[in-house]
């Protein structure tokens, strides 16, 4: 073991994989230093800030026998290449029956606290969520984003690597041996026993520090990070709800038509979760409003641990 | 017309007349079966531009690569695709090349480098210019072809795929299908200039203007555009001047806006005529020739729909599969 950086754990993984298969190039308008150091310009492309043309040259060259990486950078910029992405990327292996593979791994940082405001903070993979077709994950630990990203790249379809922005570097263990991660399968972040917290990426850290005031209470909050969004593990957040009959979510997006409220769904709609609740489902998310820049409109927009703290007290008051 | 006689031999020429015709017969066939409800959605025929397709066709390899639009059979017809399980995929059947859920505006066969008919105008001049890169890293001298029509020339990617491929000296054809129409507004009222192939000089590649309805001409430019992208020179812009005989859809009372007068002043210029009579008069074919040719077309034609008919629908169930890859 030894210690990494989230963003450290990211490029640690693309260079493990593109060693082992010469099929891997990677695309992004800033090339990664230490990447093109070691793998040349061939294979790590400088590319025209043109999004679309990449993603769809992505999906291209994968449909031809490679895997390319697409590096969006931030999730804003994709927004430029939507066609490719749902029209393409998402539909092409369906629609054309399954004829070819298309693994393409497409990376994007998201969330906020950044202080740069609307148009380079966003947490949009509900957006993405909706649109069959495409996996994607988003984890919290540099320990996941290593094995997540390594799976992402070895899978045959379209996957999106959602990466934290305010993660990029906090610290974790990271093994030395190589490792994966499975995509659709969550982590107990925290054992407990009194209500069940989902949270993502950022969220869960502040989850895990709401956990240990609580505990200091007598209260036990069970931490559950679905780490991939599609496909969503269910039946991990389905049973840790059975056990503790009280769900918070926690997102880092607002809540119209987003994570929180397919985990929600998800966990109200299955007959034997929804009997053992003992209390409404509670969201606790982002306002829904673009992310504003200045510190203190920014820091009231986003939820954090006392919102989550103030969030789970309110559950067990009931 | 243009005269290749010398150069080509008289069996590609007679090739040439019949890719042709069979996407002509194909089209006029699906517009038939379209209207009497065996084809379901909407169908866009390629009748009248056949010689874009098919000269750009027969100056490339087995696996050079190509990618089309919604108005595609004449594309897959010229890279060589099988006329039953592209009839099965109109028809909606298990046995089409995309079992059924794609239809007449998706059909793709990627063992002949036929990298799929796109129905969002542009949305495959990216992707295909993705085979063209990988063509590149390959190293085995593939090219590949974007098709797109004159509305796509005004859209992002077209512009953005021209200077990657500019400055990556991609072994690419760029073939814009100049049909005078997106849809049903005329090319003069969307684009500055009157030939997309001039944008080529805002990228530093060679912009050519061909006789879209002459195959020659349009092998012509497709054969040294092939030559100079295997040969690492980079990409090609060529504009094929042509026009669709037909209304933008088969739909029925679909209204077309164009001038009689000009629509038929293009159907004189019938392509495939010229090309028959090219044959003709340099002895390579005469009316016998061409009626057993007809023949043939018309029996792989009827072989098509009855193997088409013949496919079972898929099953309800198969509506999940394939979202991801196994």
């Amino acid at each position: 073991m030894r210690e990494l950086t989230y963003n450290e754990a990211a490029v640690e993984a693309v260079a493990e994989e593109m060693r082992r298969d010469p099929k891997i190039f990677y695309m992004s308008t800033d090339p990664i230093p230490p990447l093109l150091k070691e793998f040349g310009p061939q294979r790590i492309k400088a590319t025209p800030i043109a999004e679309a043309a990449l993603t769809g040259m992505g999906i291209g060259a994968a449909g031809s026998g490679f895997r390319p990486i697409v590096d969006w950078r931030q999730v804003t910029f994709c927004f430029v290449a939507m066609d490719q992405i749902v029209n393409q990327a998402a539909k092409i292996h369906y629609m054309f029956g399954g004829q070819v593979t298309f693994p393409i791994l497409f990376r994007a940082s998201v969330g906020g606290g950044g202080r740069i405001a609307a148009q380079h903070s966003q947490s949009p993979y509900s957006m993405f969520m909706n649109v069959a077709g495409l996996k994607m994950y988003l984890p919290s630990t540099p320990y996941d984003m290593k094995g997540l990203l390594k799976t992402a790249i070895r899978d045959n379809s379209p996957v999106i690597s959602f990466e934290s922005g305010r993660l990029m570097t906090s610290k974790g263990q990271v093994p030395d041996e190589d490792y994966t991660i499975p995509l659709g399968k969550a982590d107990v972040k925290r054992e407990g026993s009194d209500v069940t917290v989902v949270a993502l990426a950022w969220l869960v850290h502040e989850a895990l520090a709401a956990a240990e005031t609580l505990a200091d209470e007598g209260v036990s909050v069970e931490v559950i990070d679905p780490r991939t969004l599609v496909p969503l593990d269910a039946d991990a957040i389905r049973s840790s709800v059975q056990k503790t009959g009280r769900l918070l979510i926690a997102d880092e997006a607002g809540p119209t038509a987003g994570f929180s409220a397919e985990v929600a769904a998800v966990v109200t709609e299955d007959a034997a979760t929804f009997a053992r609740l003992n209390a409404p489902v509670r969201r606790v998310c982002a306002l829904q409003v673009p992310i504003p820049y200045s510190p203190v409109l920014e820091n009231h927009v986003f939820p954090d641990r006392n919102r989550i703290l103030a969030g789970i007290r309110e559950l067990l008051a009931r | 017309m243009t005269n290749l006689s010398p150069n080509l031999p008289p069996d590609k020429q007679r090739e040439m007349l019949r890719k042709m015709l069979t996407i002509r017969r194909f089209e006029e066939r699906a517009s038939d079966d379209y209207l009497a409800g065996k084809i379901y959605g909407v169908v866009h025929c390629y009748i009248g531009e056949e010689a874009a397709a098919v000269g750009v066709c027969s100056a490339l390899d087995h696996g050079d690569r190509i990618i089309s639009t919604h108005r595609g059979h004449g594309h897959c017809i010229a890279k060589g695709a099988d006329l039953k399980r592209m009839m099965a995929e109109l028809y909606g059947r298990q046995a089409g090349y995309c079992k059924g859920k794609g239809g007449s505006m998706h059909i793709a066969d990627f063992d002949i480098g036929m990298l799929g008919a796109n129905g969002i105008v542009a949305g495959g001049i990216a992707i295909v210019t993705g085979a063209g890169l990988a063509a590149q890293m390959e190293g085995k001298g593939g090219v590949a072809v974007s098709f797109f029509g004159d509305g796509a020339s005004n859209a992002g990617p077209f512009h953005e795929c021209l200077n990657i491929a500019a400055t990556w000296k991609l072994p690419m054809l760029y073939v814009c299908e100049n049909n005078m129409y997106a849809a049903q507004t005329p090319a003069a009222a969307t684009h500055a200039l009157s030939d997309v192939a001039s944008r080529a000089a805002g990228y530093g590649i060679p912009g050519v203007v061909v006789d879209g309805n002459d195959v020659f001409a349009v092998y012509q430019a497709a054969h040294a555009a092939v030559e100079r992208a295997r040969s690492g020179g980079g990409p090609t812009l060529i504009e094929c001047k042509t026009y669709r005989w037909r209304a933008h859809t088969e739909r029925r009372g679909q209204p077309d806006l164009r001038d009689r007068a000009e629509v038929e002043t293009w159907m004189r210029r019938d392509p495939i005529a010229m090309l028959a009579q090219q044959l003709c008069e340099q002895g390579e074919l005469d009316s016998a020739g061409l009626q057993a040719m007809e023949d043939e077309i018309a029996h792989a034609l009827e072989a098509a729909v009855a193997f088409a008919e013949a496919s079972p629908f898929p099953l309800p169930d198969q509506a999940v599969e394939d979202v991801f890859a196994s």
